[in-house]
C-alpha cells in the first residue's frame, strides 16, 4: 500500500479550517438489557447473557427498559438537552449477522434529547462550548470475531463467530452539532470532549464508560474547508476510536492527511475510516452516504416514550455537578497546584483519582499511585491506566501502605500482582508473604545479629556518625529480604546505641 | 363419528366437570377424528404426540381434587404461527422446518395452566400471508364442506380442524381477516380481539401494527370461553392493554338468554356490504339475518365510512412494510433453514441463498413490496400516506359508533372459492379481505359467525359484528344473541349440515372392497 500523504499540521491549518462532530455512544450500566430482561453483564462465556428477545427468535418482542430511560433522561438534562415530552423508537434495516434480527432498534426522528450544549475545559484552561444535536436510545449489536485472516478483519477470514452477549445492551448515542473555531486545538479538543462525555456519565453513575472494554466509543468527523469559504467540507467518520489519546491522534491525522488531497486538488471521500492504534494511521471502510438507506419506520412493537413532567423534574434535581465546574471544586478540594491538577485531567485519570479518593484514600496518594506507577506501567503497555486496575483495588493498597502493613516497594510489588490478576491487595499480601515485619522481636534479633557483625557500628553511632546506622539498616532489610519498615529498624538501631 | 368430537368445548367441559368423561377419553376421540380424516383436510402441520398424556395429567389434576379451570382436559388445536416448546413451529414454512422453540407463546402458556390439551398445530398460508392456505410450504388444507374449495386463510387450518370436528376449539391469528374469513367459509366463529387485548409475546409476527391473537370454535360461547383464557395483560408485550376485562364467557350466555336486540342500533357498513365483488347469496343471507334482527328489535341504521374506499390500498402498504422487516430475521444465522451456495460464499450469499430458498412467493412478493414502501424518496408517498389513511379510517369508525352500537358486514364478499381459482391472481385474492381489514386498521375487534348457506353453492356464509375498541364482550353478547335467535329458527346448528367425512371415507373404503 503506497504511504498516505501527511500535510505538517501547521501547515494544514494554515491553509484550511478543521469542523468537527462527535458521535459518541454510551453503554448504560442497567442491570438487563435495553428490551429484554437477559443480564446486562461484560466478560461472560459468549452467548450466555440471552433470551430469545436477544437473539430476535421468532415470536419474541422487545419491553423497553425503564431504568435506561431515566438514564437517558438524566444524561440528557446533564447534557442541557430539552427532554422530548414523546419520543419513540424506530427500526434501522440493515442486514449484518451481528444483528439478530436485522435491524436495530434505535430512535430516528423521534429522540428522547435534543437541542443542548456541554462546556469542555481545553489544557490551558479555554473553556469550549460544544453544541449537542441529540441524545438517542438504542441497543447494542452483538460481538463478531472473525477467525483464519491474518487481520482479525471480515476480510480473509475463513469463519465468523458471533457472541450475542452484547446485542441488547442500552446505549445512547451523543451527536454533536458541527464544531467550529477549534482551530490547532482541534485534536485537544477531540480529547477533552470525550474525556468530558466520559466524566459526566460517570459522575452521573449510568455507565462504566471504559473506552477498553467498548462501555464509550467514540465516532470522530472530520471536515476542513479552505480559508474563507462557507461551505462544509466533505467529512469522513472514523469509527470506534477507543481511547482518549487516540481520538486525539486520530483527528490530527484525518486533518494532516484530508489537508493533502485538497492541496494537491484531489477530493475528499465521504466514508467511514478505520483506526489502527498500532500505526496511528486511518484507513478507508465502506463509502458512506447521506442517502444510506436504512428504511427506517416507527418500531410498531414499542410505545411512545411519554416521560411524567414530575420524572423530568425528580432526575433533574438529581443531577450531579457538570464536570467543568467539578473540576475546580475538585482542585480546590484537594489542594493541588494547577500543573498538578491539569497533569491528572490530561492524563484521563480525573475519575480513578476522585473515586480513589472516595473509597477513604488521600488525594496526594490517590494522585501518586496512579500518576507514577500505575501510569508508568500502563505506558510501558501501551494499556489505559483504568484497565490495568479499579480505583478501590489502589484504595486498598495505599490503606495498606497507611496502616504500615506495606512499604512502598513492597506495595509496587503487590500491585504488580493486582494488575496480573492474583486477587485483591489482601489476598496478594497474604498469598506472596509480602507483609511488612512490624514485630519489633524479630526487628531487634535481626539488629543485633547484624551489630555482631558489625561491632564498631554502635560506638561510630554514639559518637555522632549517625550516618553509620545505614550500614545496619541495610543489612536488616536484606536479612528481612525487604519486608521491613526501614524507617523503624533505623529507631531500633538509635534507641539500641542510645542515642 | 364419535358423538363427543361434535359437541362444542362448553358442552365437552361439563361432561369432564361431571367425570362422564376423560380428558384422555376425549383427546383419544379427537385424535381418532385426525387419524379419519386429516389426509383429506390437512388441517394439521403437526400433531401431539404427547397429547394423550397430557390428557391423563388433567385427569390425575381433577382426580386428586385440584381446582382446575372450566375448560380443562378440553383438547385444542393451535395455528402453527404460535411458539410452542414441544412442537415444531414453522408458520408453515419452509425456512423453519422442523424448528422447535425453546419457549412457549404466551397464549399457549395460558392454555397450558389452564389445563387444556395442545392436540396440534394447524395449517396455514406461510407466514399468515394469505386467504385460502393455499400458500402453505406443507400443501393446502381443503374446506371440510367441499374438498375442491379452500377454507380461507391465513387460518385455515384452524378453522377447518374445527369444522371437521377435529378440535372443538382452535387458536388464530388475524392480521386483515386470518380468523374471520375462514370462519366465514367454513361456517364456524372466529373472533378477532380489540388490538392489545390478546398478547402478541410468541405468535411470529407479519404485521406488528395489525397482528391479533383470538380464538376459532363452533359456537360464539365457545370463543368467549377461550378468549377469557387467553386474554389479559402480558407485560412482556408492550402493545398489551392493561385493561381489565369482564368475562366474556357471561356475555355470551346473557346474549343467549336475553333479548339483546330490542333496542340495538346495528350500523350497516355501506362500503362493506354490497356491490361489485359481493356473491348474490351472501348478500341474501346477510339481509335475511338483518331481517331477523329487526324482528328481535334491532334498529337497522346505514352508516358511511366513506375512507373505507382506501382500506385495502392502505393495508397493502402498510403490512408489507412491517412484514419486510419483521422478516429480515429469517436469514439462517441463529434459527432454521440454510442454505450454502455452490462452492460456499461469503455470509450475505448464505443469508441470500437461504431466503431465496425458504420464502414462497407470496412472502418474497410481499417482502419485496415492503422494502419498496419503506425505501428513501418512497416512505411519505407510500408508508406515510397509508398511515394517514389508517387515521381517516379510525375516525370512520368514531363516527360511526356515535350512529351504531355495533357494526355489521358479510364476513367475506363471497362464499368458499375453488382451489386453484385464485392463487395466480395476487389482487383477486387480496380482495376477499375486504370487509375485515378495516378493523384491524382501526384495532378493533370483530366477530364472525355463520348465517347461513348460500343459495347458489350450498355453502356457508358469515356475518361479521364489530364494536368499538376495548367492547370485546358486547360482540360475545350480540354474537350469542344472533347464533340463538337463527338456530331457534332453523331448528338445528349450521355446522351440524357439514358433510361428514368419515362417513365418506368409509364408504369410499367399502366401494373399494367390493
Amino acid at each position: 500500500m503506497a504511504k498516505t500523504d501527511l500535510m505538517d499540521f501547521d501547515k494544514a491549518l494554515e491553509l484550511f479550517e478543521p469542523v468537527l462532530g462527535f458521535e459518541v455512544h454510551v453503554e448504560l450500566s442497567t442491570k438487563t438489557k435495553m428490551f429484554s430482561d437477559a443480564p446486562n453483564i461484560f466478560g461472560a462465556e459468549p452467548n450466555t447473557a440471552i433470551t430469545p428477545v436477544c437473539l430476535g427468535l421468532p415470536g419474541s418482542l422487545p419491553v423497553v427498559n425503564e431504568q435506561a430511560v431515566r438514564y437517558s433522561i438524566s444524561l440528557g438534562l446533564a447534557l442541557g438537552c430539552e427532554i422530548a415530552e414523546s419520543s419513540r423508537f424506530a427500526r434501522k434495516n440493515y442486514f449484518y449477522p451481528d444483528l439478530a434480527k436485522n435491524y436495530q432498534i434505535s430512535q430516528y426522528d423521534e429522540p428522547i434529547a435534543f437541542d443542548g450544549s456541554i462546556e469542555v475545559e481545553l489544557e490551558d484552561g479555554t473553556l469550549v462550548t460544544v453544541p449537542i444535536e441529540r441524545a438517542h436510545m438504542e441497543e447494542d449489536a452483538g460481538k463478531l470475531t472473525h477467525v483464519g485472516g491474518s487481520t482479525g478483519r471480515i476480510q480473509g477470514a475463513e469463519y465468523s463467530l458471533v457472541d450475542y452477549n452484547r446485542a441488547g445492551v442500552p446505549l445512547v448515542e451523543i451527536v454533536t452539532r458541527p464544531i467550529f473555531g477549534a482551530e490547532h486545538r482541534a485534536p485537544e479538543l477531540a480529547k477533552a470532549y470525550v474525556s468530558t462525555i466520559r466524566d459526566l456519565v460517570r459522575a452521573l453513575g449510568i455507565s462504566d464508560a471504559r473506552m477498553e472494554r467498548g462501555n464509550l466509543r467514540c465516532d470522530a468527523n472530520v471536515s476542513l474547508r479552505p480559508r474563507g469559504q462557507e461551505r462544509l467540507g466533505i467529512r469522513t467518520e472514523t469509527k470506534n476510536v477507543n481511547s482518549l489519546r487516540s481520538v486525539e491522534r486520530a483527528v490530527r491525522y484525518e486533518i494532516q492527511r484530508q489537508a493533502a488531497i485538497l492541496a494537491k486538488g484531489g477530493t475528499i471521500v465521504q466514508e467511514t475510516r478505520h483506526w489502527h492504534e498500532d500505526t496511528g494511521t486511518t484507513s478507508a471502510g465502506r463509502p458512506k452516504s447521506d442517502a444510506d438507506d436504512y428504511r427506517y419506520f416507527p418500531e410498531p412493537d414499542l410505545l411512545p416514550v411519554v416521560p411524567s413532567a414530575e420524572l423530568i423534574k425528580e432526575l433533574r434535581a438529581a443531577l450531579p455537578e457538570q464536570p467543568v465546574a467539578m473540576r475546580r471544586r475538585l482542585k480546590a478540594d484537594w489542594g493541588f497546584n494547577d500543573q498538578e491538577f491539569r497533569d491528572i485531567v490530561n492524563a484521563g485519570l480525573l475519575t480513578e483519582v476522585l473515586e480513589t479518593t472516595q473509597q477513604g484514600a488521600a488525594a496526594f496518594q490517590a494522585r501518586k499511585w496512579w500518576m507514577g506507577e500505575i501510569l508508568r506501567i500502563a505506558n510501558a503497555r501501551d494499556v489505559e491506566p483504568s484497565s490495568l486496575v479499579t480505583p478501590h483495588q489502589v484504595s486498598e493498597l495505599i490503606a495498606l501502605v497507611e496502616s504500615g502493613d506495606l512499604t512502598d516497594r513492597l506495595a509496587r510489588e503487590v500491585l504488580e500482582g493486582v494488575i496480573a490478576g492474583e486477587g485483591t491487595p489482601e489476598e496478594i499480601v497474604e498469598a506472596r508473604g509480602l507483609k511488612v515485619v512490624s514485630d519489633d522481636g524479630a526487628l531487634i534479633a535481626a539488629i543485633d545479629e547484624a551489630l555482631a557483625a558489625q561491632p564498631d557500628v554502635l560506638d561510630k553511632i554514639r559518637s555522632g556518625k549517625v550516618q553509620a546506622a545505614g550500614a545496619v539498616i541495610g543489612a536488616v532489610m536484606k536479612a528481612m529480604r525487604g519486608q521491613a519498615d526501614a524507617a523503624r529498624v533505623r529507631e531500633l538501631v538509635l534507641e539500641r546505641a542510645g542515642a | 363419528m364419535n358423538e363427543l368430537t361434535r359437541m362444542p368445548a362448553s358442552e365437552q367441559a361439563r361432561l369432564l366437570a361431571d367425570r362422564e368423561v376423560s380428558a384422555r377419553e376425549l383427546t383419544a376421540a379427537h385424535l381418532d377424528r385426525i387419524a379419519a380424516v386429516d389426509e383429506q383436510v390437512h388441517a394439521f402441520l403437526h400433531v401431539n404426540e404427547r397429547a394423550l398424556e397430557v390428557a391423563e395429567s388433567i385427569d390425575a389434576r381433577r382426580a386428586a381434587g385440584e381446582a382446575v379451570g372450566e375448560l380443562a382436559g378440553v383438547p385444542v388445536a393451535i395455528k402453527d404461527v404460535l411458539c410452542t416448546s414441544d412442537m415444531p413451529t414453522t408458520a408453515a414454512s419452509r425456512i423453519l422446518e422442523g424448528w422447535v422453540p425453546p419457549y412457549d407463546a404466551t397464549v399457549v402458556s395460558r392454555l397450558r395452566e389452564a389445563g387444556l390439551v395442545p392436540l396440534g398445530k394447524t395449517n396455514m398460508d406461510e407466514f399468515a400471508m394469505g386467504s385460502s392456505t393455499e400458500h402453505s410450504a406443507y400443501g393446502p388444507t381443503r374446506n371440510p364442506w367441499d374438498l375442491e374449495r379452500i377454507p380461507g386463510g391465513s387460518g385455515g387450518g384452524s378453522s377447518a380442524a374445527v369444522a371437521a370436528f377435529e378440535a372443538a376449539i382452535a387458536l388464530g391469528s388475524d392480521t386483515g381477516g386470518s380468523i374471520r374469513q375462514p370462519a366465514a367459509v367454513t361456517g364456524t366463529v372466529g373472533m378477532k380481539p380489540t388490538y392489545g387485548g390478546v398478547s402478541r409475546y410468541g405468535a411470529i409476527a407479519l404485521a406488528s401494527s395489525l397482528d391479533q391473537v383470538g380464538p376459532v370454535s363452533r359456537t360464539v360461547l365457545d370463543s368467549a370461553m377461550l378468549h377469557d383464557i387467553i386474554g389479559g395483560h402480558d407485560p412482556r408485550d408492550s402493545t398489551s392493554l392493561t385493561d381489565q376485562w369482564p368475562s366474556f364467557t357471561e356475555a355470551a350466555r346473557a346474549g343467549a338468554r336475553a333479548e339483546a336486540f330490542k333496542g340495538l342500533r346495528v350500523g350497516v357498513v355501506k362500503q362493506l356490504s354490497g356491490g361489485e365483488g359481493f356473491q348474490a347469496g351472501v348478500t341474501q343471507r346477510f339481509e335475511a339475518a338483518l331481517t331477523a334482527m329487526s324482528d328481535a328489535g334491532a334498529e337497522i341504521v346505514e352508516v358511511d365510512a366513506p375512507n373505507f374506499e382506501y382500506a385495502i390500498a392502505a393495508y397493502y402498504l402498510i403490512l408489507p412494510a412491517e412484514a419486510s422487516s419483521n422478516l429480515a430475521k429469517f436469514d439462517s444465522v441463529r434459527f432454521g433453514l440454510r442454505v450454502t451456495p455452490e462452492g460456499g460464499g461469503t455470509v450475505e450469499d448464505v443469508m441470500s441463498a437461504t431466503r431465496a430458498a425458504g420464502f414462497g412467493d407470496e412472502v418474497k412478493r410481499r417482502v419485496i413490496l415492503g422494502t419498496y414502501a419503506l425505501s428513501a424518496g418512497y416512505y411519505d408517498a407510500y408508508y406515510g400516506s397509508a398511515q394517514k389513511v389508517r387515521t381517516l379510517i379510525q375516525r370512520d369508525f368514531d363516527a360511526a359508533f356515535r350512529q351504531a352500537d355495533v357494526l355489521v358486514s358479510p364476513s367475506a364478499p363471497t362464499t368458499a372459492f375453488k382451489l386453484g381459482e385464485r392463487v395466480d391472481d395476487p389482487l383477486a385474492m387480496y380482495l376477499n379481505d375486504l370487509t375485515t381489514i378495516p378493523a384491524n386498521l382501526a384495532g378493533v375487534p370483530g366477530i364472525a359467525l355463520p348465517i347461513g348457506l348460500a343459495p347458489e353453492d350450498g355453502l356457508p356464509v358469515g356475518i361479521q359484528f364489530m364494536a368499538p375498541q376495548r367492547a370485546d364482550a358486547r360482540l360475545y353478547e350480540v354474537g350469542a344473541a344472533l347464533e340463538s335467535l337463527l338456530e331457534q329458527a332453523w331448528g338445528h346448528t349450521l355446522i351440524s349440515q357439514a358433510p361428514d367425512l368419515s362417513l365418506g371415507e368409509m364408504l369410499a373404503a367399502t366401494e373399494g372392497a367390493v
